[in-house]
């Protein structure tokens, strides 16, 4: 620890970091634009001015930027001191200079950093006399709204957007008190990391286009803290929602897993919450037949409950986008025996042998973080911008840590951005990208490999075997490969803290095997080394803890036990099998349960829908990828229509048997759980349990600046109406309570005495959350139990092996019910070797037919020659492309061909 | 011995000295002794003995600023010599003269500047307008390159070498080391932030010294004549000549090869031949557009680094502004600051969005609409601009003729505002 | 499309360049150097040849001062406007110049699209001044006369041929 003296006081702190960070963090406001505690500084803006002294004698001192100078042991500064003040407030004064006087019309107003940073210096007057400058705006997609007049010219949107994600196409253009940021030409913006934006913009330049459409001033909003559905990561987010109506989703500080940001898909994904397929009451039919139509709660419950009196048993299905407490529920409803996964025999062995390999891994499991620090990566067979899109962010800033390092060297302190991305032009991390599809980090990635499954998997055996003479060698590698592995291996094998990434995209149990392989073999040589996997949703991992098997399991069993039910939990089972598969498992049985919020396929075809609520109405646990138990809790209050999963599930087990235990509040479940499944020992350290109070208070959903509470229903009733009880969580439904609460998990919003903008996030520093990740994470090495290199690729003469292409926009079930996103997805494509193309006659853009012996598909032909002779990749999650279980052996022709 | 190194073999035609010429005036001589017989710290170690200061404007002792490179042990790969050749200081054209008249001069100051700090690569950084000074200096390296001084064991040595011309697309910001540096990897020309700098990390990360094309033009005659012939030429503690230039309503303007410490009314009266009829001397820039007014109370100090400072200004590039008696003071500094925030980068707040609104204040009093007010302001904005407060020097350059305006014209000013018009205009 | 001497005098930059990125303000000049000015196309096929997207380049285009991004005449004159020419009284030869060129300020271009007139900072020319240039050509000690002869000496050179107007077009693209 050493000693800081701020205004003559002493304050303790830890060295590293410059004087703005640790000064915020020590609880102090110092104004700051440019400086971001992810991008960390650049010294732009020249608004974090404080004085700096020799030693106890100097009281002249001189005036430097405190985010430029690194905070050290015995400094003296003053904070308050009057020129440093007065050079604050002016510096504002020219800020403003050119900036609409809007607040009241701009979609950023009250919760503006601006505004917060103009109050906070004391800035008051104008006096500034002559025209200002203005600008034009752009059209830059679906995603953010664009507004150059208020733009103050802290640089941070292109440091993000282009220095941090990568992206090149946003930029500043021109020179002098002209200068603009935006893009070439209106248009979309490209990164998939673009929403970011809205939150890094300190005022109302980028602004949230899909908030503005349901626009509310953000202190009326209700907002609850929530963990984002639309892939494995579990970002940390925060919905907020007024009247029901869920208006948007803000990042929510996590150190290990999202830090500061999240995806495009993740952000703006949300609106299927208020989307018109949404169920909201009980719906059943009367016949087969029959259309679904209202039914009564307690009429619904009560048929429910009939099924298990029949005495022939109920099959349950849960899923991976269903909470872990629901899928729980579902399982003591119909026993572990009964209970299935919505997933595939392949997507399911996937699975199971992705947790697996977490769980047994004696490196250890990465967080995002891990990812970002690793001193070089190897993705193996994932295409992960498009499946788990913040582990490309987190991949991108791995791809720095050789510069990082370096520059240490160099002695330029950490948070130097700039000057780091100076000395950063020679030296690059390692990053391998070997995938079956061309990869949006290809352009950072100092190795890249692209090939089908089988042989991305036998590179990765090909590492294992050159880091570890004892795992299995793939047999007839060129010899180019077995140079490029070994090359890769004495990276992986020197680098600091080295990370292996993978995951399910590929479709292929075999790449998961080579990627766990290379872990093992890497950990024996670099015990530094940790292990990253995506799954295929955003509880995949969960469910897998609850031991289910595959729809195929399902199925037999209906047929052999003559199964009176299928309950179905939040899937839509043709999504994710085959559909014979699907269809005989929804017309076997004799009856047909769905519970879920959005009328699926699968759902029209239930005799009987039980609405559940969604992440935003509802509170319960996803299990990260990672294997972290994350909670989210509901930002709307209960409704009378529709309820959580489990809720539907104790309502109907507290009716079928009275020895069923009693879950009347979400942490009931939760112990119950943990009693019960060795597997989910660590649920209950998720965030703290209902009970839990800051002081004796609840942690306020609404700010205590929410406006009109009383006058919201005067028109029925001028009498206040209560607030919704919520037994679920230590949150209320109200601004009474505690604003700015400590425990990471309960953060329903970033606020701080004064600082109203998401920038509130940097007085939270320094209470990094738990980590909750249970397992036995670095356990002895589970030697490659038998798993074998593939043979490698060869092409059949009439079939090709069609892989699996994700779309970030496009394959995700829930987020293409968000007009947004479903405005940004393209129809499927076929992505063919320009030889095999000619071949079959198919330039770009023809319509083609993708067919198996079962099924055939429409899709857009699209050429390019990374995608190796006799293998073609097809868009999944497509409605065309629904039921292929990718990578298989297809035929491919032009549309109307032969 | 000679007392005009960098001039006196120039032609009275104007035309550049061709590779025999330079070399039968003793030109290439320094170069091969440096590479042939001393090793890269005797280059430097005789640089830094000659107290040669940066021509560049800072004044930075060159031999100080070559040591802060890493030697080759201590670094990995390249090292670069940047040759600043980018001379946009409004009235400043003395680097012009070299490169034009006198080109083998730059290249050999800079071949030894790289031999000592052991860069392979040397890039000349020229303004565009310069047009003809980058066409005779891209002919003058070819010659040098038949003649072995550049390439591959330059001259039997093992010192290899490439010199290559860049030409700038315009931008005050490129003459600044650090802007420059971005310009030369094709980036907007804004400054980096300094620590680390360019000797340590600098162009494409790599240890990088950029130097003033006059700093360089002294160090072939240093390395012939040795450190106490140099420190001899001056007249003051500032060791060496100085190109001493003079413009506005003087008789004869124009630039001079003058011994350090040469006073300003020396150069009015003698060289530039005293103010022209019916004008009288008000004030003057001692060095360029970003140097503080002084006045003829200050016209016996010596024109040297530390005597110019004393007197609250800066020597900057040596080549003088002239005010006459005639001409608006105010209406001057609304001019400089006009090209100070047409040239601001955009980077930094005090900068970007201060200079323009001196600009307008100052054309408002200029033009009979200022206030009694808006003095306190420009004072205000004098210090919001000044050292430190900025990201780099340029506004602090541009806000020294207006503070010092301010001290020494304030009548002008104050004219301005009650009269509601310019006191200059008939 | 870069015509084939436009792709070698770009490589050619790229060779005495830092690295490929850093010719990218050489190329800029060379395109221009062939089609006086850099319009969104020219712009495109630049970056495309440089592997680097629009944005990036005219984030860098529209930095300098001498890369135009809208159309110029086919010479361009720069007026010194900096302060010792402004001290020689520039401002009274630019109203001259104005009158001759048949236009009403800096920016504009003549009707037969001859001639731009932009202002410039100092120029180098200051024991000179008032100075001003024509395309790579320096002219000084600038009189009422002298810049009659300049002009008038450009107009005979370029007489006979064509004044085909440059295509107008606008800047950078804002909706
Ligand atoms: C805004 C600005 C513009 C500058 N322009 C030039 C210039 O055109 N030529 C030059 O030699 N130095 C210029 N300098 C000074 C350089 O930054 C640098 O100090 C100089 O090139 C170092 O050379 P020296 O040590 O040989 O003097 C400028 C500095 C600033 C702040
Ligand atoms: S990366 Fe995945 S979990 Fe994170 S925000 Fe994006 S879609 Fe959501
Ligand atoms: S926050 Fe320090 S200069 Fe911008």
């Amino acid at each position: 620890m050493a000693t800081l003296y701020i205004d003559n006081k002493p304050y303790e702190f830890e060295e590293g970091r410059n004087l703005l960070h640790t000064c915020l963090g020590l609880g102090f406001d110092i104004p700051h634009f440019c400086w971001h505690p992810a991008l960390d500084s650049v010294g732009a803006c020249r608004q974090c001015a404080v004085k700096l002294f020799k030693d106890e004698n100097d009281c002249t001192g001189t005036i430097v930027m405190s985010c430029m100078t690194a905070a050290r042991d015995n400094m003296r500064i003053s904070i308050d001191d009057k020129e440093a003040h007065e050079f604050r407030a002016e510096v504002i004064g020219f800020l403003m200079a050119n900036h609409p006087h809007d607040c009241p019309v701009c979609d950023e107003g009250g919760e503006c950093h601006l505004q917060d940073m103009t109050v906070l210096t004391g800035h008051t007057y104008r006096e500034h006399r002559f025209k200002k400058r203005t600008h034009r705006n752009q059209d830059l997609g679906p995603f953010v709204h664009h507004e150059m007049n208020r733009c103050i010219a802290c640089y941070r949107c292109v440091r993000f957007y282009r220095d941090y994600a990568g992206g090149k196409d946003l930029e500043v253009f021109g020179w002098h008190d002209s200068v603009y940021f935006g893009r070439h030409e209106s248009g979309v913006l490209a990164s998939e990391f673009a929403g970011n934006l809205v939150e890094v913009c300190p005022t109302g330049v980028f602004t949230d286009k899909t908030f503005r459409k349901h626009f509310t001033r953000k202190w009326d909003l209700c907002s609850a803290p929530s963990v984002c559905v639309h892939c494995s990561l579990g970002c940390n987010t925060i919905a907020g929602q007024r009247s029901g109506v869920l208006r948007r989703i803000l990042n929510r500080f996590s150190e290990d897993v999202n830090g500061y940001f999240l995806c495009d898909r993740g952000r703006f994904g949300y609106e299927f919450v208020n989307g018109s397929r949404r169920v909201r009451t009980p719906l059943a039919k009367k016949g087969r037949n029959q259309k679904l139509e209202p039914l009564d709660r307690s009429a619904a419950i009560k048929r429910v409950a009939e099924l298990f009196s029949s005495g022939r048993p109920v099959i349950g299905i849960g899923s991976g986008r269903a909470s872990l407490e629901s899928n729980f529920a579902l399982r003591q409803l119909v026993g572990p025996q009964r209970f299935f996964v919505a997933e595939s025999e392949t997507q399911h062995s996937i699975t199971t042998e992705i947790v697996h390999a977490l769980r047994r891994t004696p490196a250890s499991r990465a967080s995002l973080r891990d990812v970002a620090k690793a001193g070089a990566v190897l993705v193996l067979g994932e295409d992960v911008t498009n499946t788990a899109p913040l582990l490309a962010l987190a991949v991108r800033q791995a791809c720095r840590t050789a510069a990082l390092t370096n520059a240490h060297g160099l002695g330029i302190d950490p948070w130097n951005d700039a000057a780091i991305r100076e000395t950063g032009h020679n030296v690059r991390s390692s990053l391998v990208v070997a995938t079956p599809t061309l990869t949006k980090l290809d352009d950072v990635a100092t190795t890249v490999y692209h090939a089908p499954p089988d042989d991305i998997s036998r590179l990765g055996f090909a590492i294992a075997h050159a880091l570890d003479g004892s795992a299995p060698a793939p047999r007839g590698l060129s010899p180019e490969i077995e140079a490029m592995a070994r090359g890769i291996a004495r990276d992986l094998a020197q680098a600091a803290r080295p990370a292996v990434v993978s995951g399910a995209g590929s479709g292929s149990a075999s790449v998961v095997e080579a990627a766990a392989g290379v872990a093992a073999a890497l950990y024996k040589v670099n015990h530094d080394a940790c292990l990253c996997m995506s799954l295929s949703e955003c509880n995949s991992f969960g469910c897998t803890l609850l031991g289910g098997r595959d729809l195929t399991a399902a199925l037999d069993a209906a047929e052999r036990d003559n199964a009176e039910a299928v309950v179905v939990l939040e899937a839509d089972l043709y999504r994710n099998c085959d559909p014979a598969i699907a269809g005989a498992l929804l017309t076997l049985p004799r009856n047909v349960v769905v519970i879920d919020h959005t009328l699926t396929a699968t759902a029209a075809m239930a005799d009987l829908v039980l609405p559940a609520a969604t992440f935003a109405e509802a509170s319960g646990t996803f299990v990260n990828n990672e294997g972290r138990f994350q909670r989210f809790f509901s930002a709307i209050a209960p409704q009378a229509g529709f309820a959580p999963g489990y809720r539907w599930i104790a309502e109907i087990l507290s009716v079928v048997g009275p020895e069923a235990p009693r879950w009347e509040t979400l942490d009931d479940i939760v112990n119950d759980m943990e009693s019960r499944v060795a597997d989910c020992a660590g649920i209950r350290a998720a965030a703290p349990s209902a009970s839990f109070r800051e002081g004796s208070q609840k942690i306020a959903r609404q700010s205590f600046r929410a406006s009109g509470r009383t006058a919201l229903l005067a028109n029925t009733s001028v009498a206040e109406s209560p607030n919704p009880a919520d037994p679920d969580s230590a949150l209320a439904f109200s601004p009474e309570g505690i604003q700015a609460p400590r425990e990471q998990p309960l953060v329903a919003r970033y606020w701080a005495p004064g600082i109203n903008s998401v920038q509130a996030v940097s007085k939270y520093h320094g209470d990094p959350p738990a980590a909750l990740v249970k397992g036995e994470a670095g356990a002895d090495a589970a030697e490659n139990h038998g798993a074998k290199a593939p043979a490698a690729f060869a092409s059949h003469a009439s079939e090709w092996l069609v892989m699996p292409l994700h779309h970030i926009f496009g394959s995700e079930e829930l987020s293409m019910l968000s007009p947004s996103v479903a405005s940004l997805a393209r129809s499927a494509l076929i992505v063919l070797n320009p030889e095999d193309a000619a071949k079959l006659s198919i330039r770009e853009n023809d319509a083609v037919e993708v067919s198996n012996y079962a099924l055939s598909c429409a899709c857009v032909a699209a050429i390019a020659s990374w995608v190796t002779k006799g293998s073609a990749a097809l868009s999944v999650g497509r409605p065309e492309t629904q039921g292929l279980d990718l990578p298989e052996w297809l035929w491919i022709r032009k549309a109307g061909a032969p | 011995m000679i007392d005009s190194p960098l001039t006196h073999a120039m032609k009275p035609t104007k035309e550049a000295l061709a590779i025999d010429e330079y070399e039968d005036a003793g030109g290439y001589a320094a170069l091969r002794t440096a590479v042939t017989e001393m090793t890269p710290f005797d280059v430097t170690a005789a640089v830094t003995d000659s107290n040669l200061r940066g021509r560049g404007g800072a004044g930075f002792p060159t031999g100080k600023k070559w040591s802060f490179v890493p030697p080759p042990g201590k670094r990995t790969g390249a090292a670069y010599l940047v040759v600043n050749a980018d001379e946009m200081e409004p009235g400043t054209f003395k680097d012009r003269l070299l490169l034009e008249q006198n080109p083998h001069l730059v290249l050999e100051g800079a071949l030894a500047a790289a031999f000592a700090i052991q860069a392979q690569t040397v890039y000349v950084f020229v303004r565009w307008a310069y047009a003809k000074a980058a066409q005779r200096l891209t002919k003058a390296i070819i010659e040098a390159q038949r003649r072995g001084y550049i390439g591959d064991n330059v001259l039997g040595s093992k010192f290899c070498v490439r010199v290559h011309v860049h030409t700038s697309h315009g931008r005050y910001l490129c003459g600044e080391e650090t802007g420059l540096l971005n310009a030369l990897e094709g980036k907007r020309a804004s400054p980096r932030s300094k620590p680390p700098f360019p000797q340590v990390v600098g162009l494409l990360g790599r240890p990088t010294v950029v130097n003033n094309v006059e700093t360089l033009c002294n160090i072939p005659p240093i390395l012939r004549n040795g450190a106490a012939w140099f420190k001899a030429l001056s007249k003051t503690g500032d060791s060496g000549t100085k190109l001493y230039g003079a413009s506005g309503r003087v008789n004869a303007p124009g630039l001079w090869e003058l011994p350090m410490g040469t006073t300003p009314r020396e150069i009015i009266e003698k060289h530039a031949g005293g103010m022209k009829s019916g004008y009288n001397l008000r004030g003057f820039l001692p060095g360029g557009a970003s140097t503080d007014f002084l006045t003829d109370r200050h016209l016996d100090v010596p024109m040297d680094f530390d005597a110019m400072q004393k007197a609250g200004s800066r020597l900057g590039t040596g080549t003088m502004i002239v005010l006459d008696d005639r001409t608006c003071p105010v209406a001057m500094v609304h001019n400089l600051v006009t090209f100070f925030a047409r040239e601001s980068c955009g980077w930094c707040t005090p900068c970007r969005d201060g200079l323009p609104w001196t600009q307008n204040i100052l054309a408002d009093i200029e033009q009979g609409r200022g206030r009694p007010e808006d003095l306190d302001r420009l004072e205000l904005h004098c210090k919001l601009l000044g050292p430190g407060r900025t990201f780099c020097a340029l506004a602090p350059g541009a806000v020294e003729p207006l503070q010092s305006a301010l001290k020494y014209f304030r009548e002008d000013f104050e004219r301005h505002i009650t009269e509601k018009r310019c006191p200059y205009k008939h | 499309m870069l015509t084939q001497e436009e792709r070698a005098a770009i490589s050619e930059g790229c060779d005495s360049s830092p690295s490929a990125r850093a010719a990218a303000p050489h190329a800029l000049g060379a395109v221009q150097a062939s089609r006086g000015w850099i319009s969104d196309e020219s712009l495109s096929d630049i970056a495309e040849f440089l592997h680097m997207t629009p944005a990036e380049l005219d984030s860098i285009a529209t930095f300098y001062n001498r890369i135009y991004r809208s159309p110029v005449g086919r010479h361009v004159i720069l007026l010194c406007d900096s302060v010792s020419c402004w001290i020689m009284d520039y401002e009274y030869l630019l109203n001259h110049l104005l009158t001759k060129l048949g236009i009403s300020g800096f920016g504009e271009t003549t009707k037969d699209g001859m001639f731009t007139l932009l202002p410039s900072a100092c120029l180098g020319a200051c024991d000179h001044a008032p100075a001003m240039m024509v395309d790579r050509e320096l002219f000084g000690d600038l009189t009422r006369q002298s810049i009659d002869t300049i002009i008038d000496q450009y107009r005979i050179k370029d007489g006979d041929r064509r004044t085909a107007q440059s295509p107008l077009a606008t800047g950078r693209k804002e909706q």
